[in-house]
């Protein structure tokens, strides 16, 4: 196995080649301190305000070149070899005329404080270079990860529609040298293995699921980052040092998305972000969910794998794939088993996956013609928000009457987790209002949640039982009535 | 010319008309906007991070920072046992408010000591290797506990009555009496608590930090280190927002820069993480407010009596000024002809609590919605309907409780056009169809009024300055008291500048607010850095002009009204000289071209302990129509529509007076529905992050946002150009969102009783809310 001992990206139009490096340097430190490139802003150092967005320019599996948002803040640079980043710095050099995107947000007042302003511009432009003249719930859905606690979002939802008043994306700098970045990007992959020793850490960041297998039966309790949306925060909120830690980020085999014989098969360092075509088009009805998976920039670095993989009682995706029965593929070495993804979990904090074992694969079975599927996310906030409730329901219904019934929630116990007894009320019983009330009287048997912050225990019982009625009354094409859709109910 | 039409010329006529948007927008666009921790560092800063309390109440027994010293990257540790003056950063100066608590500790997060470190990163890891024990007491946490616990309070509240409030509600038709708790809220002022200081000669600093009280921060600084104020120099170009949450919570911040720059004779950097500013620092007050309301038949208020009590946390900071606004706001826009209200100021065991954009007169409006709302669910009418049956109208209608007469009120017209442009006794209607025929989504509107005083009612905080300078090239630089968050007050006072002098705005430049440019600032706060500042600026050109019309009478031997200023020149007898020639000429015979402009408030007054008073120069009217739908599943819902009527008088700046009321309006919402503070048993703040703390984001917003200005209205009391201020009111807007949500709730029990939503209404209590009514009216 070729090794490199150094992580090379493009920073603006500078190339990058880092021999010493932390595996918990974040970017957003590594641009204010190392570089003192100030514009990109600390808001939260927790992924979750935006004011720290950057383009990532990377090239996909077909190798096309495609920019997306990150948040600096928990984007760690050990984690950057191959890409191109771009900056707020490199939109408008100084004396030079602002870029459109810039002066749209000048025009239409779309600052007031200016702290959150290069965030903001930053996830316009990443939209406006694919999407050039976006609705109003586009340009909504592209700033899910951007707080502005002064404009009220008004003025910049302006801005981003006007845009291209002002410009053509084809003429942006990013388009132009599209051509030249591409090379340059090649340039860089060589396949090899990075391997970054310093005293008190190792950052190691292999090039496929089999170097990734090696390297973990020599490091059986390395920290496996692919996304960071959860590990940044260990060490930019928890500051829990990291000693060894092996990145995904270039395992390009474990990005993939097929469909056969009725199953999606994601591999598991997957973004939401690149599931999402595929998979909603397969499953329709994740897509709203989908959407509200963090924000842009969360969905662009957060992966389906990671999602399982830490074992959170209340992330989004566990409890969705339970439902549609999804099963998960576990290697350790060349060897390999395959387990439903709901025996992943056991206790809080607690998983069955070993030492040096890694999720390689997460197979989905598409939902029959006559299966009804739903998935319902309950939040304070509808975007950008834990849920206090996730509930999925996936029932198969013969003749009137409910044939098979798999039901899981997130938020309800300390795993993601069936409910048995509601699903035993549902099983052989006419699908009808009474069966349904009858099966709400089960949840007690099911779930005990817990009070904090995000609900309480008595209004996730409760919601978690209305959200089976909201159900029945959906697949009896009654009143839709959940988010977004609520305008329309 | 009789007095009123002088009064409504003061300020020249507009010559930038033209789009002005904000002086640092190009700037904010393209990251070049220097906030304080943008400032490159001086060689060799050092950054202090604090070690704070892990128990909300209790004695310290002991305090171990070996393994602190010994951690890698670290200078040193800084205590209560470093300060060279008083350990004590509260604004008035009381001992109340420690730097470093020094034996009992009073809130979760309350600083113990500093460790300073050559990265923050390092300073920060080494803050929580301290071992400290401590002896625990149980907490006292919120407004309910404070009262079981024997109504300990930080200061004695105030009373403000006036007729006879037992007798109107005995003798009242209708009396209905009950309580609302009223959330607080965190500002999230995007830009986090950060101070650079920067030693100096004789033991001077010079400070930049993110401040809305640069005054306050030099006072603070100098007491702390023993130094007199002109030791301490402040300056502050920008805040990323301030809401009121750098009024007096960014001292401490800088007060542990100062200590730090003390010790080691370093530039010391302090920037708290966002956690640790939102554990750390202050928030909106929240309340228990007990109240009875009497009223006749057709809803008329007959009299109100109330109790409000707010958590104002450990120590005074400005509580008092913050509830005595609320009283003051309890009858918002609504004639009271007998009135009790009275203030609890509670001692909790949880950070102080502060300004916040509007000062009080939130809550105060929540309150009394609330007993609208009560009145109209009692007697079957519409809200608004008790609104206007309520408003100050007339000679014997006019006075509010604590004896100002309303003499400005345009709230009917406000109202009636808003209710005519957003169509709201059609779509109620059409609403109340909707309910009945759709079990699952219920929809709700509300319209409500916000009535708000302008002027601080310190009245020693009534007043502005302003330092003006003319170079050789009729350049104009501009220093001002009020400090930029982003309000656009450095844009504003830009305008008024450029408009007084007649030239272009491109010659005014403003930079940093400093202390030792302008003394003696009041905060930036109560809406009213333009009316103060503006004031001030136009004085100082009009010293200015005073002087080159001297001097133009003088060298060309013409008479006073032979000198007039026109765009970008003067007219001097027959010579139109241009600008830059005047004021070349103006220096050659030596006229001082500077000057210190200075404004104060006149025709106020007001006495706390008899409650009484006129405290304010005028008030602002507007009002909002918002409509929501709920699902009545799981108590989600959206705002469909709001449309806002907002009166800022004459406006200075249009955008930027509509980019302050749709963002304070989004603000408000967010205090009143997602935004949700949650401390734990043990008095810790669990929502202490964007990821547990909601505010906002753009989806959020009402999916028809229609914001529109009252064109007509001219503010008759002496501002810039017949303005008002704006800052504030628009939170309050959103008491039409609440107002909505009531009535989608109330729907569950066919509107026959008040739905009594809590705030903030949450999804949760939305849905407990119908819960309520439903197992009610069973």
């Amino acid at each position: 196995m070729n090794v490199r001992r150094t992580v090379r990206f493009y920073l603006n139009d500078v190339l990058v080649e880092l021999d010493t490096i932390a595996p918990y340097q974040t970017l957003l430190d590594y641009l204010r301190l190392d570089r003192m490139m100030r514009g990109t802003k600390e808001g939260c150092a927790e992924g979750d305000c935006g004011a720290c967005t950057v383009l990532v320019g990377r090239l996909d599996r077909d190798d096309h070149l495609v920019y997306e948002t990150i948040n600096a803040c928990i984007r760690f640079v050990a984690s950057l070899d191959g890409v191109h980043v771009v900056t707020i710095e490199h939109l408008a050099p100084q004396d030079a005329p602002l870029h459109p995107v810039q002066q749209a947000m000048v025009d239409n007042h779309g600052s007031q404080c200016g702290f959150c302003t290069p965030g903001f511009v930053m996830s316009l432009y990443g939209q406006w270079l694919q999407n050039p003249k976006p609705s109003v719930p586009e340009v909504e859905q592209a700033l899910q990860g951007n707080l502005c606690r002064c404009t009220g979002y008004s003025s910049i939802i302006k801005a981003a529609q006007t845009i291209s008043h002002y410009a053509n994306p084809a003429d942006d700098a990013l388009m132009v040298h599209r051509a030249q970045t591409i090379e340059r990007l090649r340039a860089l992959r060589d396949g090899a293995r990075i391997e970054i020793e310093a005293p008190g850490h190792r950052v190691i960041s292999p090039a496929s699921s089999d170097d990734l297998a090696v390297v973990l039966e020599s490091y059986p309790q390395a920290v496996l980052i692919a996304g960071a949306t959860d590990v940044g925060l260990w060490v930019t909120k928890f500051m829990r040092s990291l000693p060894v830690v092996v990145f995904l980020n270039r395992v390009a085999d474990m990005q993939t998305v097929a469909i056969a014989d009725g199953r999606i098969v994601l591999g598991a360092g997957v973004s939401f972000s690149d599931a999402a075509a595929s998979l909603t088009e397969a499953i329709p009805q994740l897509e709203e969910l989908w959407s509200r998976i963090g924000g842009v920039q969360i969905r662009n670095a957060g992966t389906v794998g990671g999602n399982i993989a830490n074992g959170s009682p209340i992330g989004d995706s566990p409890p969705t794939l339970i439902a549609l029965g999804a099963r998960i593929t576990l290697r350790m070495g060349a060897s390999r088993r395959e387990l439903p993804l709901e025996d992943y979990f056991i206790d809080y904090g607690k998983q069955d996956r070993q030492p040096g074992e890694f999720i390689e694969t997460i197979s989905v079975p598409i939902p029959d013609v006559g299966q009804e599927f739903r998935v319902y996310k309950v939040t304070k906030r509808f975007d950008e928000d834990i849920s206090s409730v996730l509930g999925a329901f996936r029932l198969g219904i013969v003749d009137g009457r409910v044939a098979d019934a798999v039901i899981a929630y997130g938020g309800m116990a300390a795993t993601p987790k069936r409910a048995p007894s509601v699903e035993a009320a549902l099983i052989g019983q006419p699908w009808t209002r009474d069966t349904v009330e009858a099966a709400m009287a089960r949840y007690a048997d099911d779930f005990k949640p817990l009070s904090d912050w995000r609900a309480s225990a008595g209004y996730r019982m409760l919601v978690a039982r209305n959200l089976l009625l909201r159900f029945f009354i959906e697949t009896r094409g009654g009143t839709v009535t959940s988010g977004r859709d609520l305008i329309d109910g | 010319m009789d007095d009123v039409r002088k009064r409504r010329d003061i300020g020249a006529r507009p010559t930038n008309r033209a789009m002005v948007p904000h002086d640092s927008a190009h700037k904010h666009v393209t990251g070049r906007a220097e906030y304080v921790d943008d400032i490159p560092e001086p060689t060799g800063t050092l950054h202090a991070y604090l070690g704070t309390a892990a128990i909300a109440s209790g004695e310290i027994t002991g305090i171990d920072v070996g393994a602190v010293l010994a951690a890698p990257g670290v200078v040193g540790v800084i205590t209560a046992a470093d300060i060279p003056g008083k350990n004590d950063i509260s604004p008035a100066g009381i001992g109340d408010d420690t730097l470093f608590c020094e034996t009992s500790v009073t809130y979760h997060g309350q600083p113990i000591f500093a460790v300073v470190g050559r990265t923050r990163d390092a300073a920060r890891r080494a803050a929580k290797l301290a071992k400290i024990s401590y002896a625990e007491t149980v907490p006292i946490l919120d407004v309910r506990a404070a009262q079981e616990a024997g109504g300990r309070v930080v200061a004695p509240g105030m009373v403000i009555q006036n007729g006879n409030v037992k007798a109107a509600l005995e003798a009242a038709a209708h009396v209905v009496r009950g309580s609302i708790t009223i959330g607080g809220q965190e500002h999230f002022y995007l830009e986090g608590q950060v101070s650079l200081v920067v030693p100096g000669e004789d033991g001077e600093v010079t400070l930049h930090t993110a401040t809305q009280h640069p005054s306050d921060t030099q006072d603070v600084v100098a007491r702390v280190l023993g130094l007199d104020a002109n030791g301490v120099r402040v300056h502050v170009r920008r805040m990323g927002g301030g809401f009121g949450g750098k009024e007096t919570q960014g001292t401490l911040f800088a007060a542990v820069g100062a200590v730090a720059a003390r010790k080691f004779g370093r530039a010391i950097k302090v920037r708290p993480d966002r956690d640790d500013d939102m554990m750390i620092t202050g928030k909106r007050h929240d309340y228990v407010v007990d109240y009875a309301v009497g009223f006749d038949d057709n809803g008329i208020i007959a009299g109100v009596e109330a109790d409000y009590g707010a958590r104002c946390g450990y120590s005074l900071d400005l509580s008092i000024g913050v509830t005595d606004r609320t009283l003051m706001h309890a009858s918002n826009a609504y004639y009271f002809p007998a009135t009790r209200v009275a203030s609890q100021l509670y001692y909790t065991n949880t950070v102080s609590n502060t300004a916040f954009r509007g000062y009080g007169g939130p809550q105060g409006l929540v309150a009394v919605e609330r007993m609208i709302e009560e009145i109209a669910y009692t007697l079957g009418l519409d809200t608004l309907e008790v609104r206007k049956r309520n408003f100050y109208d007339g000679a014997k209608r006019n006075a509010t409780p604590y004896g100002q007469e309303v003499r400005d009120n345009i709230m009917p017209r406000i109202i009636a056009e808003l209710e005519a442009s957003s169509e709201y006794q059609a779509r109620r209607a059409e609403i109340i169809a909707h309910n009945r025929t759709n079990p699952i989504v219920r929809r709700g509107i509300g319209m409500v009024p916000v009535k708000f005083g302008i002027s601080f009612s310190k009245k020693v905080m009534n007043q502005g300055a302003v330092l003006l300078t003319i170079y050789r090239d009729g350049s104009v630089h501009v220093s001002q008291g009020g400090t930029e968050m982003g309000q656009g007050l450095h844009t504003k006072i830009m305008q008024v500048i450029a408009e007084e002098l007649h030239i272009d705005l491109s010659r005014v430049r403003i930079t940093a607010t400093a202390t030792d440019k302008v003394p003696n600032a009041a905060p930036t706060a109560g809406s009213l850095g333009t009316d103060l500042n503006g004031m001030a600026a136009i004085d100082a050109t009009r010293q200015i002009k005073q002087r080159l019309v001297e001097f133009a009478m003088d060298a060309y031997r013409v008479h006073a009204e032979q000198v007039v200023f026109e765009h970008e020149a003067v007219r001097v007898g027959r010579h139109l000289i241009a600008w830059p020639e005047m004021i070349e000429q103006a220096y050659g015979a030596r006229v001082s071209l500077s000057a210190a402009g200075f404004y104060k408030t006149p025709h106020i007054s007001w006495d706390r302990k008899a409650g009484k008073g006129s405290p304010y120069l005028y008030f602002t009217y507007g009002a909002a129509c918002s409509e929501v739908a709920v699902d009545t599943l799981t108590g989600e819902y959206v705002v469909l529509r709001t449309d806002i009527l907002q009166d800022v008088g004459r406006s200075i700046n249009r955008d930027i007076d509509i980019g302050q009321i749709e963002g304070g309006f989004i603000q408000g919402m967010g205090w009143l529905t997602t935004e949700e503070l949650w401390w734990d048993s043990k008095g810790r703040l669990r929502t202490h992050a964007p990821s547990t703390y909601k505010i906002p984001v753009a989806s959020d917003r009402p999916r028809i946002f229609n914001v529109a200005l009252a064109e007509w209205s001219i503010n008759e009391a002496p501002t810039v150009r017949n303005s008002k201020a704006v800052g504030e009111p628009p939170i309050m807007l959103a008491i039409a969102v609440l107002d909505a949500l009531g009535m989608a709730v109330a729907s569950v029990a066919d509107y026959r009783k008040a739905p009594h939503l809590d705030t903030p209404a949450t999804p949760e209590r939305v849905l407990m809310a119908m819960e309520r009514l439903r197992a009610e009216a069973v």
